[in-house]
């Protein structure tokens, strides 16, 4: 089960696009998991073939819980092996014998087969998985798929690849293993506070299993109040039960908001500022762009808005990043969150990739596709996962300004009010423009209020030129 | 258009764009953003889908007149075609 952002606990496995002995590459959408927030497609890390589904339909997986078993195949395995086609060219395994294989964990393709013209039979794999058993892994090691780290922090972009946690230390991330970053994320314990007693100092799971008395006191004490659902609900229940689960569903994702931002409140010294944009330019840009358009490629201030704001991230790079372990890493591109509030209540916030590289006219257009699924409730992993900074537009629904809540491990929030006409007055006269309050919520641990007063600034400055935006 | 077919074409329309949105609160003095909750994004695709299914094209000069379920179904009446 990945982490699909950073207050995320648990999903619920709603559909399975896969089967046992499909072939999967990586990238492919092989489940949707519902994390209360929304439906969400959830890829694999792994290209191999399904070897079993280890939850059901129904059932809720911590984040960092094995969802499935994917076998590497020859083809995947990165010993020079005979080819996919060599392999075919052989009679293959007849399906019950190939589903055994699976369940055992035993690859068909690396057997000599005792059957008719080679074929793999029942016993050949029975002897295989018995041969294997003895050291563990002379069969291409079974992957458990997707394991995604649950230290606090940024994406988990490339997610760790296998389940053995040999490979992964480069990134100055810490070495834990699999096991204990799942029990880790369970008991609410920091990796980073850990003192790691295994290989090179890795955490393992009786350092995290020591280290809870003292790191958490009293974390998160609620489970849930409805405890574990019923498994094998399926999601398209009979009507009646429609009403309840939208109000569970709305429960659920209140309390998730909950818990994330009294966390952000708790360690992100807020600091916010605000400043009036001067839309006079933007608006009267916008308004002669939509004359000449159907409706269908009109555009709204927001986009303009959203615009500014990403290239404003890039050009003030202390407030596009995250913060994690008592450090902050800028990061190099801007993933815009976009703050959506859903209409059955509660938000969301999914990044619009790259924002600050996109033409206006495809920003918008992933705007309302974004804002679509939000609302419809099906976004993806990566979406969820990996704003850099996160943009409010409430005044899309009339308040004049609103001041953010950081989104941890995000450093800065940015909010933008109502577009309406205000008195304006400049070289001694008086006017009206289209006007804008925008507002910024910084963390205090990365910037001061001269880098956050430069960054609304230039928001400012960029959307006096709406045409080079 | 008469307006008991341009309130049957708005009241479709709300609901493709809201669609928790009930009949009952279509009231003429409902707002669309403040009341209905409707934001731009929604509006304009509203906005598209009057010009898709009930043909009426709303320029954004416009807009203003049609912040009222019943403003905009004056304004269908008045611009349909049939």
């Amino acid at each position: 089960m990945p982490s699909l952002g950073a207050d995320m606990e648990h999903g619920k496995v709603v559909e399975w696009l896969v089967k046992p002995g499909d072939y999967v590459r990586r990238g492919d959408v092989v489940a949707v998991v519902d994390t209360e927030k929304a439906m969400m497609d959830v890829e694999t890390f792994e290209e191999g073939v399904v070897a079993e589904l280890l939850a059901d339909v129904g059932a809720t997986v911590p984040v960092g819980g094995p969802l499935a078993r994917i076998t590497q195949t020859p083809a995947a395995a990165p010993a020079p092996e005979p080819r996919a086609a060599a392999a075919e060219a052989r009679p293959a395994a007849p399906p019950p014998v190939r589903h055994l294989a699976h369940r055992l964990g035993v690859d068909t393709g690396r057997i000599r087969g005792t059957g008719r013209s080679g074929a793999v039979t029942r016993s050949d794999v029975e002897h295989a998985a018995a041969a294997a058993a003895v050291p563990p892994v002379t069969v291409p090691a079974p992957v458990t798929v997707p394991v995604v780290p649950v230290v606090p922090g940024p994406a988990p972009r490339p997610a760790p690849r296998t389940a053995s946690g040999a490979e992964r230390e480069e990134t100055g991330r810490i070495r834990s293993s699999p096991r204990a970053r799942w029990l880790a994320a369970e008991l609410g314990v920091d990796l980073a506070k850990v003192p790691g007693t295994g290989p090179d100092g890795a955490v393992t799971e009786s350092d995290v299993r020591s280290a809870v008395p003292a790191a958490a006191p009293a974390a998160e004490p609620e489970p849930r109040p409805a405890g574990p659902q019923p498994a094998g609900r399926a999601p398209e229940a009979v009507p009646g039960a429609d009403r309840a689960e939208r109000a569970e569903r709305a429960a659920g994702l209140r309390h998730a908001i909950g818990v994330l931002m009294a966390k952000s409140k708790k360690s992100i010294p807020h600091y916010y500022l605000s400043t009036t944009l001067d839309l006079r330019a933007a608006v009267g840009w916008m308004q002669e762009v939509n004359a000449r358009r159907p409706v269908s490629a009109r555009l709204v201030p927001s986009a303009l808005l959203l615009k500014a704001a990403a290239l404003a991230a890039r050009e003030v790079p202390e407030m596009n990043g995250f913060y994690t372990n008592g450090a902050f890493r800028p990061s190099d591109s801007v993933h815009l969150g976009v703050a959506v509030a859903l209409r059955r209540g509660g938000l969301v916030a999914p990044a619009i990739h790259d924002a600050d590289s996109l033409p206006v006219d495809a920003l918008m257009e992933q705007l309302r596709d974004l804002v679509a699924r939000a609302r419809g409730g099906r976004l993806q992993r990566a979406e969820m996962a990996d704003p850099t900074i996160t943009v409010t537009n409430l005044g899309d629904l009339g308040v004049e300004s609103v001041f953010g809540v950081i989104y941890p491990p995000q450093v800065a929030m940015v909010g933008f009010g109502r577009v309406s006409e205000q008195p304006w007055a400049q070289d001694g006269m008086l006017g009206i423009r289209p006007a804008a309050v925008a507002t910024l919520s910084a963390d205090h641990r990365v910037s001061d209020g001269l880098r956050g007063g430069r960054f609304l600034s230039v928001i400012d400055e960029l959307l006096q030129k709406p045409e080079e935006l | 258009m008469n307006e008991l077919d341009a309130r049957t074409a708005v009241a479709a329309a709300i609901g493709k764009v809201a669609p928790d949105v009930e009949e009952a609160d279509l009231e003429d003095s409902a707002r669309l953003r403040q009341d209905l909750e409707l934001d731009s994004l929604d509006f304009l695709r509203l906005v598209q889908v009057l010009a898709e299914d009930a043909g009426v094209d709303i320029p954004e000069r416009d807009y203003a007149k049609v912040a009222t379920v019943g403003g905009l179904v004056g304004y269908v009446a008045a611009h349909a075609a049939a």
